[in-house]
């Protein structure tokens, strides 16, 4: 029954929620147009969606959001700092990351969260061999910033949606 | 207003300021595209959101019971879509650097075949 | 000490457009000029979010909004052609 009503339960609330800042939950009417439409939607654009993976741990998923948050506002802050600073001390380098995940919505999922981790873009995702190529603004020492990114991202994730 | 709510609307609006400069600092400053692409996705992404959520906040403190959301929507679209342009941008980048070495490999071989019969 | 804030805050953008501006002219590659007017785009979001806090109205709101998405379908749609077709070719 649960899956027939809502057979994406994420995206529901997904839309539901973007409905609610547009609208700036202004009134209850709103609201319930919201609703509305986080019902109809899902289940019109259902044969779009590849199956996703299911999100098991929502109190995990809430613990990276906050490390995800502060990252950006720290490393933000070296990146500025190298930015204005003097240009020949940086290393730019590309590092290839192999990744023990295996589902293609959780590798989007973490090249995103490293391209606005600052200091690193994902460039591109490998699919058959699961490389994550990343471009860092400034990386001595590439073995490292693999450690990192695996250690505070990928495991993470892993645990998150069980993959 | 309260002191207190527009001391964090105006620290947010020029820390946020700041950033948005430093991601155009970078974007003219850096040597080669791909470190050029580090600043604006990211500097810029943050400043840009920290300068919404001073008007999140602006617009909800203003007096009147409503709350003001909707600058959320802008926040969250942007950091949903900052990844993705860098990712292309890259791509289309090493795509081009690809072809023109290509194309530098093919000419110089064509110079060779042409030095050949002499 | 908002006014202030928000004086320092249009300077501080106004130089960024600036130097988006000297991006998009000077180059050197395509990508460079897609980057720059992208950062553009962004820059000229977070401005009229400072006009709306200045102006105490959120007309400017949906503007912004607009910005940002055909901003993103621009730049997405400028990558793909350099990635899929050419002109010269």
């Amino acid at each position: 029954m649960r899956r027939r009503l809502l057979p994406r339960p994420l995206l529901s609330l997904s839309v539901f929620v973007v409905w609610a800042l547009i609208t700036n939950a202004a009134s209850l009417a709103l609201l319930a147009l919201g609703a509305l439409l986080a019902l109809v939607i899902p289940r019109l654009t259902a044969p779009f969606w590849p199956q996703p993976p299911r999100l098991v741990r929502p109190l995990a998923a809430l613990r990276f959001l906050a490390v995800f948050a502060f990252d950006i506002v720290t490393a933000n802050w070296r990146v500025a700092r190298q930015v204005v600073g003097p240009l020949h001390r940086l290393s730019p380098a590309f590092v290839e990351v192999p990744l023990e995940l295996r589902d293609p919505f959780v590798a989007t999922l973490l090249a995103s969260v490293v391209s606005l981790t600052p200091g690193t873009v994902a460039i591109d995702v490998d699919r058959r061999d699961w490389i994550l190529l990343v471009h860092a603004l400034d990386a001595p020492d590439p073995r490292a910033l693999i450690d990192e990114i695996k250690e505070r991202y990928e495991q993470p994730l892993r645990e998150i949606f069980a993959c | 207003m309260s002191p207190i709510s527009e001391a964090t609307v105006a620290a947010l609006i020029v820390l946020g300021a700041l950033f948005v400069l430093l991601g155009s600092v970078g974007l003219a400053r850096l040597p080669d595209f791909l470190t050029r692409l580090h600043g604006p996705t990211k500097a810029t992404t943050v400043g840009v959101g920290a300068i919404l959520l001073a008007s999140a906040i602006f617009f909800s403190s203003g007096g009147s019971a409503a709350i003001s959301l909707h600058e959320l929507a802008i926040l969250l679209f942007l950091f949903i879509t900052a990844p993705i342009t860098a990712h292309l941008l890259a791509k289309a980048a090493l795509h081009r650097q690809a072809k023109r070495s290509d194309e530098a490999d093919a000419e110089t071989r064509a110079d060779d075949g042409r030095q050949a019969p002499d | 000490m908002l006014n202030a804030a928000l004086e320092i805050a249009f300077v501080f953008i106004a130089v960024a457009l600036a130097l988006n501006l000297y991006r998009l002219l000077r180059g050197p590659d395509l990508c460079d000029r897609i980057l720059a007017l992208d950062t553009l785009g962004i820059n000229a979001i977070a401005m009229l979010v400072l006009f709306g806090i200045r102006s105490a109205s959120t007309a400017y709101f949906e503007v912004a909004l607009l910005l940002a998405l055909l901003g993103f379908v621009g730049t997405v749609a400028l990558c793909k052609f350099l990635l899929r077709g050419d002109i010269i070719e």
